[in-house]
């Protein structure tokens, strides 16, 4: 290979560099990141399906929801313990989810999301 | 040399390859419900096509139309902006704008002093759907032609399509022109950039529910099902002289108006 000497320093650099957010933070012990906690609902035990899926799909989950809902007029969710739910994100999802800002934000804003839902849909009053 | 990193290449491109489609799969697989399923409302009110009868001779006060339109507006949350840029669901207008072609030149009095409540046709054939270009306005099977503002970019097409004016475009963020205390936390508002109508209430049809402005009509208003013969708003048809907006542009409009 020509300019051995200049190309494989470089490219060492640039792996060094393009691999630097796996390991900086153990290396130099900055910034380790804490899961928020989150406020979650006082009087409600269970959400419409088990927690981990919840964590990892709740946003297909609402996709989903607003299609069968507005498109295919299917209001009723029928979850995989048989539980029966009403298809709203503001009836039903934050009437036991009635903290926006110690729910949803937490997460949100640690992991840089910001949706855009609450420009149309109304936050619960339990927020204020 | 040369062949090694033909060979590097090959690895590497397989296995970036191999690891996309996993990952492609493995969403797709993760986003399907677990066994979940979706039904429509048990006690939710079905039709084949919905329409509306509006009796206009028993609309006499401005009060008469007051509560229909209010009752609409608390319900969706339409703001009152008071300058050409408002958002209007459920309005009046006079006999010759509501029926510009229907006038004759000497009406009876009665007929050119009346108000007449104006909303969405919820259109057999809506020119509106037809050129959205996003489907974020569609025609559902029972005749309703519905929005989903999450999908509109706010290209008013169908503004421009509607040839009835039915559709206001938010200019401004509605939520500077509503009381967020007093708003209906059931139903959204909407947001700066799209565009909203009348939806024939189709939230509350789904609940058992009979439109709003219906509901404070106490009768002024016939709501139900076109295709059934046995339905209220066929009887009140049968019996009645009823107009409707602009035949002329073959939208077959699903409000008919009593004169
Ligand atoms: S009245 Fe206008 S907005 Fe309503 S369905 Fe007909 S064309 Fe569309
Ligand atoms: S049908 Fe519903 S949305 Fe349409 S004007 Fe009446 S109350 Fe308003």
């Amino acid at each position: 290979m020509y300019n051995t000497k200049y190309v494989l320093p470089g490219l060492l650099i640039f792996l060094a560099l393009f691999t630097s957010p796996f390991w900086a933070g153990k290396v130099f012990g900055t910034a380790s990141y804490e899961r928020p906690k989150l406020a979650l609902p006082a009087d409600q035990k269970e959400c419409i399906e088990p927690v981990e899926y919840m964590r990892a799909e709740h946003m297909q989950i609402l996709d989903t929801w607003r299609d069968q809902a507005l498109r295919e007029g299917k209001r009723t969710y029928v979850a995989s313990n048989g539980k029966v739910w009403n298809v709203s994100l503001q009836n039903t999802c934050m009437k036991c989810h009635t903290n926006k800002a110690e729910f949803c934000d937490k997460c949100h804003t640690s992991n840089s999301v910001t949706p855009y839902c609450w420009d149309c849909h109304v936050e619960p009053k339990g927020n204020q | 040399m040369k062949r090694s990193r033909r060979q590097f290449l090959k690895v590497a491109s397989l296995s970036v390859l191999g690891l996309s489609t996993h990952l492609a799969t493995g969403g797709i697989v993760n986003a399907a419900e677990q066994g979940a399923q979706y039904l429509p409302n048990e006690n939710g009110l079905k039709a084949g096509r919905w329409a509306m009868v509006i009796d206009t001779r028993a609309f006499e006060t401005p009060e008469d139309f007051d509560v229909c339109v209010k009752a609409c507006h608390k319900a969706h949350n339409v703001p009152n902006i008071p300058n050409n840029q408002n958002i209007k669901w459920l309005w009046t207008d006079t006999y010759e704008h509501v029926f510009p072609e229907q006038g004759n030149n000497h009406m009876s009095e009665s007929l050119e002093n009346r108000d007449f409540f104006v909303l969405c046709n919820h259109c057999e054939n809506p020119p509106c759907v037809r050129v959205c270009p996003t489907k974020a306005t569609y025609k559902k099977p029972d005749g309703i032609v519905a929005m989903d503002y999450h999908r509109c970019i706010g290209c008013r097409f169908c503004m421009a399509g509607c040839p009835y004016g039915a559709r206001s475009f938010n200019f401004s963020d509605p939520r500077k022109h509503l009381d967020m205390g007093e708003v209906n936390p059931e139903f959204p508002t909407r947001m700066l950039g799209v565009v909203e109508k009348c939806n024939f209430c189709v939230e509350r049809l789904a609940q058992g529910l009979m439109p709003a402005c219906v509901e404070a009509a106490e009768g002024k208003i016939v709501f139900g099902d076109l295709n059934d013969p046995e339905s209220e708003v066929r009887k009140v048809l049968a019996e009645n002289f009823t107009i409707r907006r602009k035949p002329n542009v073959g939208t077959q409009p699903g409000v008919y108006y009593i004169i």
